[in-house]
């Protein structure tokens, strides 16, 4: 049962060096950039640049390897099924038909359909080196005082905060509750059949969400004591001040949403249609 | 203990730890179906008893940054369409948090009713219309791939929520005390 997940480590790089707030701000406008655009130019673009941007940072392959693969399983289910369930999306998109390639009924291989999957993946390509980025690199505690300074208000801020900091306590309390199921004998395995199964989650379900209603208790009870939400604004342990390599970033990432958005929408459509021209 | 503007603390609070739970029980909580690509998500009974604990902003926020954690840390990029969807949900059954009142203990036949309404109702326009819109306009998805997906999801979303939150409210409302439980001796 133990997963493997994201998280950060200490290194130092001009990435890691990045306030929070920066790094929140230019992932967020980076993944409304990807997601506006369908022009494969400003894609295979930020791709690149992203993927430079990845080398600069010096995070290790193995620190994010296995959600890579999880990731790229995904794409190839996702593709399949955009083909299965729509194999002529790319002919509706770009008005012209060149077909490869005939399977058999509707399944024919088109060029267009060949290049819009093409684009789908290149979309998720971009957005998901900055993610992994901004995961792999942005120290926790930071997190909540960078959601802040971005114009969350504080108390939705501390709430992310406070979920971050229970999720490993959190993990724990299951894995307990689940080992002692098990030791009664209440099994939650594939080796159940479902509807055992069901029955046997649902076993887990109520202790750990019950100790964990007693936990906001808890919790809300020692924050109410030390006069939470008492002023208009907070400060935070972990803020850093902007730094000239903040300043650039910003800059950066101005540039590229904008020259993208400028890009796409120059000829009056969100795809790059190569299928015009000839 | 609520304050006029701003969260109350126990919000505040509720939110943190059920986006907790969320992400925990959105990674080891969902069992295959059988059919591919369709999980029961046992996350989503957690959420309406949340939402119902709680409130709607609860609800809201534990959906929007649960989700959203859970698709970070697990799969490196967070599917906004999705992540959205799942916030509209518990926004929706939190609505009817007020009329429902788990927290004077009583769960009877009526409130279990309402209970199913809404949450078939906030399980449909979630997963039947918000999340394939966005996908669409998004990602530039086929349509009829993105509205089977989310038919599937929603009715087994729908079928998760009416089977294990039913039964989670039940236990909660077991572990209050009723209003006017106690009787006076004559």
């Amino acid at each position: 049962m133990k997963a493997k997940m994201l998280s950060y480590t200490r290194q130092d790089s001009p990435i890691h060096r990045l306030t929070g707030a920066v790094k929140l701000l230019f992932f967020v406008l980076w993944c409304v950039t990807a997601m506006i655009t369908y022009d494969t130019r400003c894609l295979l673009a930020m791709f690149v640049f992203s993927l430079a941007v990845f080398k600069i940072s010096k995070v290790k392959f193995r620190n994010f390897s296995f959600v890579l693969y999880l990731i790229l399983f995904f794409m190839l289910l996702n593709q399949l099924a955009v083909y299965l369930f729509s194999p002529a999306e790319g002919v509706k998109i770009y008005g012209t038909s060149h077909e490869l390639f005939h399977f058999a009924g509707r399944y024919n291989l088109t060029a267009e359909q060949l290049f819009y999957q093409f684009n789908i993946l290149l979309k998720y390509f971009t957005v998901i080196p900055m993610a992994l980025l901004f995961l792999l690199t942005t120290d926790p505690s930071e997190f909540a005082a960078s959601l802040n300074r971005i114009g969350v208000s504080y108390r939705i801020s501390y709430a992310v905060s406070i979920a971050m900091r229970y999720i490993p306590d959190i993990q724990r309390d299951f894995q307990n509750i689940a080992f002692a199921a098990q030791a009664r004998g209440i099994d939650m395995s594939k080796k159940e059949k479902l509807g055992a199964r069901i029955k046997n989650v649902s076993a887990v379900l109520m202790p750990l969400i019950l100790t964990s209603l007693q936990r906001i208790e808890t919790i809300s009870a020692a924050m109410e004591l030390r006069a939470f939400g008492h002023g208009r604004t907070r400060t935070w342990y972990n803020a850093r001040p902007f730094a000239k390599g903040d300043f650039l970033a910003l800059v950066l990432i101005v540039a590229i949403s904008a020259g993208s958005t400028l890009l796409t929408f120059y000829d009056g459509t969100r795809f790059y249609n190569i299928f015009l021209n000839r | 203990m609520r304050k006029g503007k701003g969260l109350s603390i126990i919000t505040i609070v509720a939110t943190g730890i059920g986006s907790a739970l969320f992400v925990i029980l959105g990674r080891f909580g969902s069992i295959p179906s059988g059919l591919p690509d369709t999980n029961i998500e046992t996350t989503y009974a957690l959420l309406a008893l949340f939402a119902i604990l709680y409130g709607p902003v609860a609800g809201l926020l534990i959906g929007l940054i649960g989700h959203t954690l859970k698709d970070a840390i697990f799969y490196g990029s967070p599917w906004f369409s999705w992540v959205i969807a799942s916030a509209v949900v518990g926004l929706i059954i939190g609505l009817a948090a007020r009329s429902i009142r788990i927290h004077d203990g009583e769960f009877g036949a009526k409130q279990i009713i309402r209970f199913n309404l809404i949450q078939v109702l906030a399980n449909a326009i979630a997963w039947f219309v918000i999340a394939p819109v966005l996908d669409i306009l998004i990602y530039a998805e086929p349509s009829n791939k993105v509205f089977t997906q989310g038919l599937v999801a929603g009715v087994s979303n729908i079928v998760t929520v009416a089977v294990l939150g039913t039964l989670l409210l039940l236990a909660y409302a077991k572990t209050r005390t009723k209003q006017g439980s106690l009787t006076k001796e004559a």
